[in-house]
């Protein structure tokens, strides 16, 4: 019975924070002065084909068709409605495509990169961090984690240029950018997935240098804590051996609140995918993200960030339950 | 005679003059000479000092000592576990008739619970939050008998449990469902897991209540007799020590001044430390008469010339501050580490 209520209540604050989520990304767009419509037909214009008097009356059509003559309030209401059936209708730019559409064909390239990525620098940081605060280890390994930790102070800005202009530009070991080789066909191939895969690891070093230092750094903190623990000291009392203390005393407790930092980080991924996406050419929800705040395309621009705020309040939900899991005294509570 | 006093290193022949009690059967632990030293920025701190005493099966040695005089450093060096910046320097701890200070590092592991089990302070933390008590006797089975079979381990830890007077559910239970005395009976049951001929442990009462203390000290009791361990109880506590144990070893920093049975220390204290010790406690018979001990105890860094307890020695004489005094036994068997019985031994 408590647990069922848990559930409702988790289940009733996940909805609370996707509606102000979603209302707070109505209002913002709504304040700037420029108009996603106006902005694409004027560069049409330039280009010639429309007196200015026909120009006018597409735009006010366009608006029509989307709505934007109604009230804001009447606006709001559709919107809301959208967003529950999760239709946040077509992109103000690249009209006829819907705004699911374009999530959808962008989403793939993003999740492939990024939550590999994640997963990658989770894993190697947070060994690499519980090694370096571990005394019994041997030096050099210990010495490991330092790199990655100088690494984190260089922007992943500066990291990916640093890498495409040496590893790609100078030594020509790797492809400078896009997600595939210009004039190739995406198709399912061993061929295709080698090159795309070539095309992955610049932009993958790049976003990993950047976060395992910090995954090494708490990790590191957390693994200090830990091993003055009582039950550590104890384990070695008890005769165990180094890697059953190390496994199971000293890292798995560790190990508890950076699940809570990884599901964070989860959540970050679409932020850090602007930045890589743009460097390295690719296609993905960072440059769909980046083109609309560009054209001030707002229905992408509201189907992306409420992507992302439905993504991460449903990954802390579901902490919520796959912390007992690994936490057992979370359970009884 | 003189030369013993003026020795720096001791003689073996006085060790083994230590070993050789009067009477009882042969000693399960002797620890001779043990010295650990903590090189510490502000210079190097002589923990404990020419340590030496030896323990039969069955028998119950009560360690006391303020904070900081050596009682926990004592119980690590034994497990071998000083860690860095501490070092045992010098001196033996013999198990039975294993050398422990002589084993490498793997064998040593092995001897852990296996021949020498230390019982930690466990009532708040000393057992994993995350694994199951059962998964923690499991595992310290599984890493000495390789090979033992599931069965045979499962009947083991269900022993354990049994002689510490828990139910078997508390097998399946994590420690955050369990009390503090029952937590600290868990440590218990896990030192007893492989028949250890000795047993060490450091204050294991200590943060529990009185009732439950008392409850802890007869499972102690009672697993003690039940496998015949030599028992080592570090305490402050001397009315809980007076009713468990059989001899009682007071120390004053890093060095073992006295080691007399329960009623000798408390009816006759030799070494004035252990004296200005029993007349600090609280007594029926003449209540609100007991005094404190003057000063504080020195740090293990500036240690006093000749006898560390000399400036707060009532009984100090001349050689006190000049010449360290030797261990040694008095003709009733008992140990002093004092000037005033350089006569009588």
């Amino acid at each position: 019975m408590r647990t069922l209520w848990l559930v409702v209540r988790r289940f009733l604050f996940l909805i609370l924070v996707i509606w102000s989520a979603s209302t707070i990304t109505f209002i913002i767009p709504r304040f700037s002065p420029r108009s996603a419509i106006r902005e694409r037909f004027a560069l049409l214009a330039r280009n010639g084909g429309f007196s200015p008097g026909d120009l006018e009356k597409i735009i006010t059509a366009m608006q029509t068709q989307f709505g934007l003559d109604k009230p804001l309030l009447q606006q709001y209401v559709d919107y809301m409605s959208g967003v529950l059936r999760l239709d946040f209708g077509y992109s103000l730019n690249k009209y006829p495509s819907t705004v699911i559409d374009l999530i959808s064909q962008a989403l793939p390239w993003t999740l492939g990169l990024l939550l590999v990525t994640t997963i990658l620098s989770f894993l190697i940081g947070n060994l690499l961090g519980a090694i370096a605060a571990w005394p019994k280890a041997p030096q050099w390994l210990r010495a490991v984690a330092t790199p990655f930790v100088l690494l984190t102070g260089v922007p992943p800005v500066l990291m990916g240029v640093l890498l495409l202009f040496f590893v790609g530009f100078r030594l020509k070991l790797l492809p400078l950018g896009g997600a595939y080789s210009i004039g190739v066909i995406p198709n399912w191939s061993w061929g295709f997935a080698l090159d795309m895969a070539q095309h992955q690891i610049l932009p993958a070093l790049a976003l990993i240098f950047g976060s395992v230092g910090g995954w090494v750094l708490s990790m590191r903190g957390m693994g200090i804590t830990i091993q003055g623990e009582d039950y550590v000291n104890f384990a070695e009392h008890k005769g165990l051996d180094g890697v059953s203390i190390f496994r199971d005393y000293y890292l798995r407790n560790a190990l508890l609140p950076q699940v809570t930092g990884f599901a964070l980080a989860l959540g970050t991924v679409v932020t850090s995918a602007i930045i890589i996406e743009s460097i390295f050419f690719l296609p993905g929800i960072g440059t769909l993200l980046q083109d609309a705040i560009k054209s001030n395309d707002f229905p992408v621009i509201y189907g992306i960030v409420l992507f992302i705020t439905i993504t991460v309040a449903t990954l802390m939900v579901a902490m919520e339950f796959v912390y007992p899991l690994i936490d057992p005294r979370i359970r009884k509570q | 005679m003189m030369s013993e006093v003026l020795s720096d290193r001791p003689t073996t022949s006085r060790t083994s003059a230590l070993s050789a009690r009067p009477s009882g059967p042969e000693p399960v632990l002797r620890v001779q000479n043990l010295e650990v030293t903590y090189y510490t920025d502000a210079g190097r701190a002589k923990a404990l000092d020419d340590v030496s005493f030896t323990l039969s099966a069955g028998e119950k040695l009560g360690m006391v000592g303020e904070s900081g005089s050596g009682k926990s450093t004592l119980a690590l060096a034994m497990m071998r576990m000083i860690k860095p910046p501490g070092r045992i320097e010098a001196g033996r701890v013999i198990v039975g008739d294993t050398d422990l200070t002589g084993l490498d590092d793997d064998a040593m592991r092995k001897a852990r619970l296996s021949k020498i089990a230390y019982i930690p302070q466990g009532a708040m933390n000393s057992l994993n939050p995350v694994m199951r008590i059962g998964a923690q006797m499991v595992d310290a089975v599984k890493s000495h008998m390789n090979g033992e079979s599931r069965s045979s381990i499962g009947d083991r830890c269900a022993h354990a449990l049994k002689s510490v007077d828990l139910d078997a559910s508390v097998f399946r239970m994590y420690a955050h469902e369990l009390s503090g005395g029952m937590k600290q009976r868990v440590c218990i049951a896990i030192g007893i897991l492989l028949n250890p001929q000795v047993i060490i442990a450091d204050e294991p009462t200590s943060a529990l209540d009185v009732v439950t203390q008392r409850q802890v000290m007869e499972t102690i009791d009672r697993v003690q007799k039940e496998i015949n361990a030599a028992v080592i109880l570090i305490g402050h506590d001397m009315g809980l020590m007076a009713q468990f144990v059989d001899k009682v070893a007071v120390m004053y920093a890093g060095r073992l001044v006295e080691v007399s049975t329960v009623r000798e220390m408390f009816t006759d204290p030799k070494h004035p430390y252990a004296r200005a010790l029993i007349s600090s406690l609280p007594n029926l018979d003449n209540k609100g008469v007991f005094q404190g001990i003057p000063g504080l105890a020195p740090s293990l860094l500036r240690l006093p010339t000749g006898c560390a307890f000399h400036p707060r020695c009532t009984h100090a004489m001349d050689i006190c501050g000049t010449t360290r005094p030797e261990v040694r036994m008095l003709a009733s068997g008992r140990v002093v580490t004092c000037h005033l019985f350089n006569e009588e031994a």
